[in-house]
């Protein structure tokens, strides 16, 4: 299998067995999503056989792999918003009435039975826009039941759900699996992956480097077998009162998003911000940047009070954010690495309105040589890059604005484990210079790992500040969740 | 019918200066294309101002201040355009749809089916050459070209424009004035709209409501010709300025060979969808290497 000239899958063999939940498991690029969508008729193999029920078969298409029993649940599901949920299900094969005329009663009827057998509470009639990604994956999954699917990939779905939600799948999963559907579960959350599967086949680079059956193996061990080497963590480190604040936030409130939250970050102090998806911690980032200014509270950077309305604004006062989603608000994919890390100081690399693209190169190889970026060339478009060094193409392009004081929302989102401890390192090498960095996050792992202090926040209020000893991933997850502590 | 006139380089010459207006309208759309957005009410701003111009100057202003009035009009229309866009957040293509119906309107109501008369002193620019036969327009139209195509390509606001063409949020979040940009550029398509109304004028001596009828599809087809993607983000301004060329020569062409104007229409039409398909089968023809 081979993709833009690179290969990206080598001779991996690989078996679903009835009744079995496989785990694929990789870095980013390892070639997991891509084994996957080969098995589901997306991609076409190069070379190799799949055979399905013993019989050797070359797909075509994802419709002639659902005919053999293939189904293949994605990360963000393709719905259609404006139909309602049995519309989704059936769509394009709608049950028929004897005037081959849509059956609308027989349709939600079926509708409703296949929610029910999926112990999913959903109201068959209900538009899907407006559904959550959780409930959309639901429909797929009826869906995929509805043609009696055998074998279902369930490619990253768990990778946008709140620990709940990710409950609610396994629930399901272990019932289908009792059922005797074949089930591959790709993922790179490696806690999940141990819970739920029966036999894991871990990648690297497109080659299968072992199969591991996780009662005889550990995470230690699989990650190990994940980079091809041992991933050292950064250690957490409180800084003292003695610091200056470098931001400090009173009271903000946005509408009915969030209200009343207060926190402050010190000079060369990493604060984590933990909290479910949905929690409102995305939307406190956005407010002190100015993207969605917020409707009272106060804000000050540096000690001096800000009203800041737009990005423009929050840079000049020495902010920066690094957003979530990095391809719709971080980068500009198809330009190159040199002028995407320059985008936002673009005005000073001017003479006379006319840009200076020599220095536009140097300060890419500047920041190429202090993030380690790997990287052919500074003007290749930024899209070639893997998701690790695009990230640190969006950190230069903040870094090279000096800002006081950086937020991160989710930094490692979607980045491999090597890459993901190396951005760890980096924090903590620009706290150690004097930054303040404020770190939303949802990997609790990572939260815990690289704060000096950890700030929860729950529908719309932030519910809980922990020092370094209190932050357990037990404290954290219970404030999160609005759960009480058992008495221990 | 075959034309001895076709291959005749003092023909094709004079010939330009027809197109040099068209040229203007697509200079600007080059920014509104690489920017994301579609200008549809080129022409429109066009007639529109020709016809301002021309009856201020009927009415007794001089040939400068009228002038200077029909571009300060067309940078208010470009300006009302991008004010819609970015400001309200209206899809360009509604925007520029419904003024390209509103401006031109107004022409009509201004005018009704009379056409003005310009001053004897006005008319005539078309026929100044410089030596070797090259008409003034002409150069008026490269020496903008030159001079916009630094910018788009060399300059700070250049590169916004790219930027926010390939990814307006991602644009917004690096602190850019994305709204501020979107205005000027619609402003800037305004602006070269009346300095073709001006030239338009001056070449033809009289104004009609129904003046630079159609152009902006010849000066989209000159843009995506030119290798613009229609999404944003992608276009140069030697390619529109070659693709105008091609474009002219063929409608030259055809003109000379008696093709009729609707089946004229019919072959830039085509032009524009070959010339998006072939940038869309080349982006993917790049994407699979």
């Amino acid at each position: 299998m081979a993709f833009g000239g690179v290969e990206v899958l080598k001779g991996v063999d690989i078996d679903l067995f009835p009744g079995e939940v496989h785990g694929l498991i990789g870095e980013n690029g390892a070639g997991k999503s891509t084994l996957g969508k080969l098995i589901a008729g997306v991609h076409r193999a190069t070379g190799g056989t799949l055979a399905i029920n013993g019989t050797p078969r070359v797909l075509t298409s994802p419709r002639q792999a659902m005919d053999l029993g293939v189904a293949l649940i994605h990360q963000e599901p393709l719905t259609f918003p404006d139909l309602d949920v049995a519309e989704n299900i059936f769509v394009g094969r709608q049950p028929q009435n004897s005037a081959k005329q849509i059956d609308w009663k027989g349709m939600y009827r079926s509708a409703d039975e296949l929610l029910a057998s999926l112990g999913v509470s959903l109201n068959s009639k209900a538009k899907v826009r407006g559904l959550g990604v959780a409930d959309q994956q639901m429909i797929e999954l009826a869906a995929a039941l509805s043609q009696h699917a055998k074998v279902l990939i369930l490619d990253e779905t768990t990778a946008s759900l709140t620990p709940k939600e990710v409950g609610e799948l396994f629930t399901i999963i272990k019932r289908l699996k009792s059922e005797g559907c074949a089930i591959a579960f790709v993922s790179h959350r490696l806690d999940e992956v141990f819970e739920i599967c029966d036999r894991i086949t871990v990648l690297r680079d497109g080659e299968k480097v072992g199969e591991r059956i996780p009662a005889q193996s550990s995470i230690p061990d699989i990650v190990r077998l994940m980079v091809g080497r041992d991933v050292a963590a950064a250690a957490a480190r409180p800084v003292g009162p003695d610091q200056p604040v470098m931001l400090e936030v009173t009271k903000l409130s946005q509408g009915s998003v969030f209200h009343d939250v207060s926190f402050e970050v010190r000079k060369g102090e990493i604060v984590g911000m933990a909290g479910l998806v949905g929690a409102g911690r995305t939307d406190v980032a956005c407010s002190i940047f100015g993207i969605n200014p917020p409707t009272s509270g106060e804000v000050k950077v540096d000690g001096k009070v800000v009203q800041i309305r737009s990005p423009k604004q929050a840079m000049t006062e020495g902010l920066a954010l690094v957003p979530e989603d990095r391809q719709h608000h971080g980068l500009l994919l198809p330009i190159s690495i040199a002028e995407n890390a320059s985008l936002a100081i673009l005005r000073s690399l001017t003479r006379g309105g006319i840009i200076q693209s020599k220095k536009i190169g140097d300060n890419a190889e500047t920041y190429r040589a202090k993030l380690k970026i790997a990287l052919r060339d500074v003007n290749q478009p930024v899209k070639d890059l893997s998701g690790g060094n695009q990230q640190k193409v969006v950190l230069s392009k903040w870094l090279l604005t000096q800002p006081k004081v950086l937020i991160l929302d989710e930094p490692t989102r979607g980045i491999d484990i090597g890459a993901k401890a190396e951005v760890h390192r980096l924090m903590r090498e620009l706290a150690d210079s004097g930054l303040a960095i404020l770190m939303i996050s949802s990997d609790l792992q990572e939260v815990l790992t690289i704060s000096d202090r950890v700030l929860v926040m729950r529908e719309g209020q932030l519910v809980k500040s922990l020092k370094p000893g209190e932050a357990t991933e037990e404290s954290v997850m219970l404030a999160a969740t609005g759960q009480v502590a058992h008495a221990s | 019918m075959q034309s001895k006139y076709f291959l005749d380089v003092r023909y094709l010459l004079d010939s330009s200066t027809l197109y040099v207006e068209t040229g203007l309208l697509a200079i600007g759309m080059t920014f509104i294309i690489v920017s994301g957005n579609i200008d549809l009410s080129v022409a429109s701003m066009t007639a529109l101002v020709a016809c301002v111009t021309a009856k201020l100057m009927a009415s007794g202003w001089s040939i400068p201040a009228g002038c200077a009035a029909g571009l300060v009009l067309g940078l208010v229309l470009g300006g009302f355009n991008g004010i819609l866009v970015a400001k309200v957040k209206l899809p360009s293509f509604v925007v520029t749809l419904a003024t390209m119906a509103v401006y031109r309107g107004i022409a009509q109501v201004l005018l009704g089916a009379k056409s003005a008369k310009l001053p004897a002193s006005f008319v005539g620019l078309d026929m100044m050459h410089l030596p070797g036969h090259v008409p003034l327009p002409l150069v008026i139209f490269l020496v903008i070209a030159v001079i916009l195509g630094v910018v788009l390509h060399r300059s700070l606001f250049g590169r916004w424009v790219v930027a926010i063409g390939t990814n307006e949020s991602a644009s917004y979040f690096a602190g850019l004035p994305t709204a501020a940009v979107k205005i000027s550029v619609f402003a800037l398509s305004g602006f070269l709209a009346a300095v073709a109304a001006l030239m338009m004028n001056s070449r033809l001596g009289v104004a009609r409501f129904d003046d630079a009828r159609g152009l902006e599809l010849d000066a989209i087809t000159a843009v995506v010709l030119g290798g613009a993607s229609i999404f944003g983000g992608k276009g140069t301004m030697l390619g529109t300025v070659l693709a105008l060329f091609l474009v002219a020569v063929l409608r030259i062409g055809m003109g000379v060979a008696d093709v009729k104007a609707e089946y004229q229409l019919a072959v830039i039409g085509t032009l524009l969808v070959v010339a998006v398909l072939a940038g869309n089968l080349s982006a993917k023809v790049n994407a699979k290497r």
